[in-house]
């Protein structure tokens, strides 16, 4: 027997030899990233159901002779070349699980469960609050531009811009459809900033408002019936999708969990999407993410652009919400507390948490959590019918 | 053929023609959730009216056979009485002891009027 041949083979056949070939060096670099984002998500607890889940699929796919997620082979689905059948056939277990992302379904689901377990109610009991989810998308349409202006193209500035939506199933179902090559960087830039949220918004907040305004306390809304409530998931979904048709994955799911939650008479339903379908999905949503961050494609210096314009378009669409909150503020005479405008940014519930703290913070006797949360479930409708734009433009 | 101009699938986008698209898809986000707005505005009238209609078809409610006796005034020390609306009283102990942590004042500092679960 040829040992030392044999150790030969082993040596060629395995992992390790792919470190030192050609740019293999950047499979290491992406394992130590990959590693890092699990140190986030498990020890400073950014996002963590989605995001180690993310990690973790990045750490797989970029250890090489895995075959997990075979890169080239979307490329040639995305040329018309192949089909899913193919990649059923062909792919590695993350192709496979990646058609998911790829056809829409993961994003449209989690939006599902996020709908069972959304309380539209302040919303209703306080309708303007849709004009401050409307002021808070303003960082998706100022990083579409500087992402145009820092040479991306349409399709690819339109998935960078939606990070302003802070909203992570809007981001990886227009990117899917846009810009997929950039979906990774453009997911792990979501949640992370989602998970910054708390560190992100406070100063801007504090800059935008004038603490008479932060102090300002907020009256309790109208009650709102049930019926109401049951009849306004009808009425969006009606009327959103006639709006913008290309909204309908989207907003259809969300506004059937909701109807499910509010009906009374589907609990069980509502019970399995906010928990079982939620969880389920979010495991493999996080893992097929993960494994598009190929080092190959992820170590770009487009990805620390996207990094970039996504801080921007956070940032952009926190200042929009609230100045609109500012507007509402002088327009009522002062009976509007604009720190409820921050929470326009999706994200539900922190951004709504965020407002409350802050509010609290200058009046002790101040809760605007509820009043926050009317912003903060339009944000939701309101970054969907962005992304629903975008789309209807790029597509 | 507004858009058309505007789009450029997979190609570079001119500054010009993202900046028309940027004001396009905000003033579409606008009027998407304007519109919205007026539709709940009217649900919402529309549902309080009706409550009011039948809250005012109900049976009046019997008058009382003697006028009430003026409240008594809080006994000394007293916080007066705290009036709950659909709200047990766990719940309402629960929510007290929250606001006074939240406050950082000591409970009998504090004084509760009444607590009402908003639907």
């Amino acid at each position: 027997m040829d040992v030392l041949g044999t150790l030969l083979k082993l040596w060629n056949d395995s992992g390790f030899s792919y470190f030192f070939v050609g740019d293999g060096w950047k499979y290491l670099v992406m394992i130590v990233v990959a590693c890092v984002l699990l140190y986030l998500g498990i020890v400073k607890q950014f996002e963590p159901l989605l995001l180690v889940g993310i990690a973790f699929g990045a750490l797989l796919t970029n250890l090489p002779g895995s075959s997990l997620y075979t890169p080239e082979l979307w490329d040639r689905f995305l040329t018309g070349e192949i089909g899913f059948g193919t990649i059923m056939h062909d792919g590695g277990l993350l192709d496979v699980l990646y058609i998911g992302v790829k056809a829409g379904v993961y994003p449209s689901l989690i939006f599902m469960g996020i709908g069972a377990m959304t309380d539209f109610g302040p919303l209703l009991s306080n309708p303007k609050s849709l004009l401050l989810g409307a002021a808070a998308q303003l960082g998706v349409f100022v990083a579409y531009i500087a992402a145009v202006i820092l040479g991306f193209t349409g399709n690819q500035a339109a998935s960078i811009g939606i990070i302003g939506g802070a909203d992570g199933p809007t981001a990886i179902f227009l990117t899917t459809r846009l810009a997929p090559e950039l979906l990774g960087a453009i997911a792990i830039a979501a949640y992370s900033y989602m998970a910054l949220i708390p560190l992100i918004q406070p100063p801007l907040m504090k800059l935008c408002t004038t603490k008479k305004m932060r102090q300002v306390k907020m009256e309790q809304t109208r009650v709102v019936t049930k019926t109401e409530k049951i009849i306004f998931p009808i009425v969006v979904s009606i009327f959103v999708i006639l709006l913008l048709p290309s909204t309908a994955p989207l907003i259809g799911c969300l506004m059937l969990g909701n109807l499910w939650r509010e009906c009374g008479v589907t609990e069980r339903l509502s019970d399995t999407v906010q928990n079982a379908l939620m969880n389920i999905v979010t495991v493999f949503l996080g893992i097929s993410v993960g494994a598009t961050t190929v080092a190959s494609r992820f170590l770009t210096l487009d990805t620390l652009k996207i990094v970039a314009l996504g801080l921007v378009a956070f940032g952009i669409s926190t200042v929009g919400g609230l100045l609109g909150g500012d507007v509402m503020y002088v327009l009522t005479g002062g009976k509007v507390n604009p720190l409820i405008g921050s929470a326009g940014v999706s994200a539900v519930p922190m951004a709504a948490r965020v407002s409350q703290k802050v509010g609290q913070k200058e009046n002790p006797s101040n809760f605007l959590l509820m009043h926050a949360m009317g912003p903060n479930v339009a944000g939701v409708i309101g970054s969907a019918i962005a992304a629903g734009f975008l789309l209807a433009v790029y597509s | 053929m507004f858009l058309s101009n505007v789009v450029a699938s997979g190609t570079p986008e001119s500054i010009g023609g993202a900046l028309l698209t940027a004001l396009l898809g905000y003033v579409v986000v606008f009027f998407g959730l304007y519109l919205l707005m007026i539709v709940v505005i009217i649900l919402g009238k529309i549902m309080t009216a009706k409550n009011a209609k039948e809250a005012a078809s109900a049976p009046a409610a019997p008058a009382a056979a003697a006028p009430a006796a003026p409240a008594a005034a809080p006994a000394p020390g007293s916080a007066g009485k705290l009036k709950l609306y659909d709200t047990p009283d766990k719940e309402a102990a629960m929510i007290m002891a929250i606001v006074a942590n939240q406050m950082g004042r000591p409970l009998n500092e504090l004084r509760f009027i009444s607590i009402k679960e908003v639907k």
